[in-house]
């Protein structure tokens, strides 16, 4: 083998120099392209839906006329769905989060469990959409009501509650238990006032990121018969007479925000684009606010808590 | 420890350690009952999975007992809601291909430099504040994007191409590809920052560059993580409704020419729910055997990624 000469080896060195600095320009440059993408949409949305941010756009139902068209019913809706999401998920992800990661022995049926939530957030959302069409629309008989979206959309969220709480379980030392059981707590009175505490960071923080997808999930929703024009709010849950609260808004058929946004963003009409555009305004608004609080819990329960 | 040899002195009175032997029973009934409650609760995920695999498969079966299975998998056409109906899924199949296609064009390469940069060339702080930020993409509603790919990214791009219509698949991919980026490149950054760091010390005291070091060593040791992450990838395109709904158009159409609009599997679900249609007619069905459809693409990906996984897993 012929041996390379200096100035060849000099010559290879300072190529693989520039090409390793280039490559940094190019990831910075990827880096923004995402970034970059994210606040063109935010701009667009701005500038197209500023204008239709008035008051009554939050205080009207929607309408034939764009100009007098509003989101009320959708964001009633939007919120309702999102109590029976919050009230079916939280308590048995966590649930399910402390049992594989606090009690669950290793045997088949665990690793089972393991594989199968794993799976599951794999599964693409119109599937849960199917699948809560054949079970709580027809099966069940809740119909294409507030009771089924929410817990359509508590389905699709479990995963990320359990995944969270199982992560934020294990960042507990087990020198923390063991205190715990040398005093003579028992399993659960170790669990639940020491070690879920301490994890309440963590498990808050992937319960706000699980409710700030289901707000924007749309398919599976529109798959279980969510309609696009609702005209009327459901049922109040606060009455005036004894016992002062009803639970018949859960029967109710709704609309959210992410239907009507896109039910004005397929008309033909460019003056509908302009309140689908204030629309994906307040998604926007909605969802990175819920973000930012969840990163913000993030850093700070890491920040403070120490070892 | 049985309650009721404690020292009944220390206690004070008998009574009083018959108490506790009591409430230490009750206290154990009470774990018991929490414990099967949680099991309860870890249990319903598999449950989920099963009411998936049930709607489907006997939705399915309803719909195959009309329709001829290689009727559905050869003919050319899908035109369920016409007055002949013919019931080809292929044209669903690759208009969906097609739109992951572009998708997987763009995030994969984009998605594998911003893993490599962030995790051997990017220092804590910038790491700490661009990570969160392009994660903010995954948590954009769906519908959003496919406002954006409708009505600035088209347009962009018919000033490029006059020719291309107003629903196309190139705009549906390209966004549908910026979208899923962090699901690329968070999976495949934590994939090179566990290969250990003796061997990325070996590469650097063999004077290779991190470029070199990145792409001939962290890549191959970490392929089997970087093929988790593709397959995520896959998986988030073929499952997009929205971006592709709203941008791509509803028109079944049998290309694989991307400036060509097309449905894709997951629009023809969203059209037919629009619609009113009765329970238990051909259309309700047909909605089931596209979701199986989609289901089993997206498993057979899974399975060939898994394949590969085993075949190049390197293990330290």
């Amino acid at each position: 083998m012929e041996k390379p000469s200096h100035s060849e080896i000099e010559k290879s060195v300072s190529r693989n120099k520039n090409r390793d600095k280039l490559f940094a320009v190019l990831g910075l440059l990827a880096t923004f392209i995402g970034m970059l993408t994210l606040a063109a949409l935010l701009a667009d949305l701005a500038i197209n839906g500023w204008a239709r941010l008035q008051p009554h756009f939050f205080t009207s139902f929607p309408s034939r006329f764009a100009g007098q068209a509003g989101i009320l019913s959708s964001w009633v809706g939007t919120i309702l769905v999102m109590i029976v999401t919050a009230v079916a998920a939280i308590p048995i992800g966590i649930g399910a989060g402390v049992y594989l990661e606090e009690y669950a022995p290793k045997n088949w049926f665990t690793a089972m469990i393991e594989i199968n939530i794993a799976n599951l957030a794999g599964v693409p959302s119109i599937v849960y959409g199917l699948m809560a069409l054949g079970l709580f629309v027809y099966q069940f008989r809740f119909g294409q009501s507030i009771l089924s979206a929410g817990l359509t959309l508590a389905l699709l969220i479990l995963p990320i509650v359990i995944v969270a709480t199982r992560e934020s379980l294990r960042a507990v030392p087990g020198s923390m238990r063991e205190a715990a059981y040398a005093l003579g707590a028992t399993k659960w009175q170790t669990t639940s006032d020491h070690i879920l505490p301490y994890s309440m960071g963590g498990i808050l923080t992937g319960v706000i990121i699980g409710l700030s997808r289901a707000i924007g999930e749309t398919a599976p929703l529109i798959t279980i018969g969510a309609l696009t024009f609702i005209a009327f709010l459901p049922d109040s849950p606060f009455k005036a007479e004894f016992p002062f609260i009803s639970f018949n808004w859960i029967w109710s058929p709704f609309t959210v925000l992410p239907i009507q946004m896109f039910n004005w963003v397929s008309r033909p009409q460019a003056e509908f684009h302009l309140n689908a555009a204030a629309t994906g305004l307040v998604l926007m608004v909605l969802t990175l606010a819920m973000n930012g609080i969840a990163i913000y819990f993030r850093y700070r329960f890491r920040k403070r808590i120490k070892w | 420890m049985k309650a009721d040899q404690v020292d009944a002195g220390y206690l004070g009175a008998p009574s009083q350690a018959r108490s506790f032997a009591r409430s230490a029973a009750a206290q154990k009934i009470r774990e018991r009952l929490i414990e099967f409650g949680m099991l309860l609760c870890a249990f319903f995920s598999v449950l989920i999975t099963a009411g998936i695999v049930w709607v489907l498969l006997v939705e399915s079966w309803h719909f195959f007992e009309n329709v001829s299975i290689i009727d559905f998998l050869t003919d050319t056409q899908w035109t369920v809601l016409f007055e002949n109906p013919r019931y080809g899924i292929m044209p669903l199949v690759t208009g969906t291909l097609v739109t992951s296609g572009v998708a997987l064009l763009v995030a994969l390469p984009l998605g594998t430099i911003i893993a490599i940069y962030l995790s051997e060339y990017a220092n804590n702080t910038v790491r700490e504040i661009l990570k969160p930020i392009l994660e903010l993409l995954s948590a954009v509603p769906t519908v959003v994007f496919g406002y954006f790919a409708l009505l600035l990214v088209t347009p962009l791009l018919q000033s490029v191409l006059p020719e291309l219509p107003g629903f196309n698949m190139l705009s549906a991919g390209l966004v549908m590809g910026i979208m899923i980026i962090p699901y690329v490149s968070s999976l495949s950054e934590d994939a090179m920052k566990a290969v250990p760091v003796h061997i990325r010390e070996g590469s650097y005291a063999m004077g290779a560059t991190r470029l070199q070091t990145a792409l001939r060593v962290l890549v191959p040791a970490a392929f089997s993580g970087i093929a988790s992450a593709y397959v995520l990838g896959f998986s988030r395109a073929v499952g997009e409704t929205m971006v592709v709904t709203v941008a791509a158009g509803t028109q079944p159409n049998l290309t694989l020419n991307p400036l060509e609009g097309a449905a894709t599997i997951t629009a023809y679900i969203v059209q037919v729910s629009l619609g009113d249609l009765p329970h238990g007619s051909i259309a309700y069905q047909s909605i089931f055997a596209a979701g199986l459809t989609l289901m089993c693409m997206t498993l057979l990906f899974n399975i060939a990624g898994y394949l590969l996984r085993k075949r190049f897993r390197e293990i330290y």
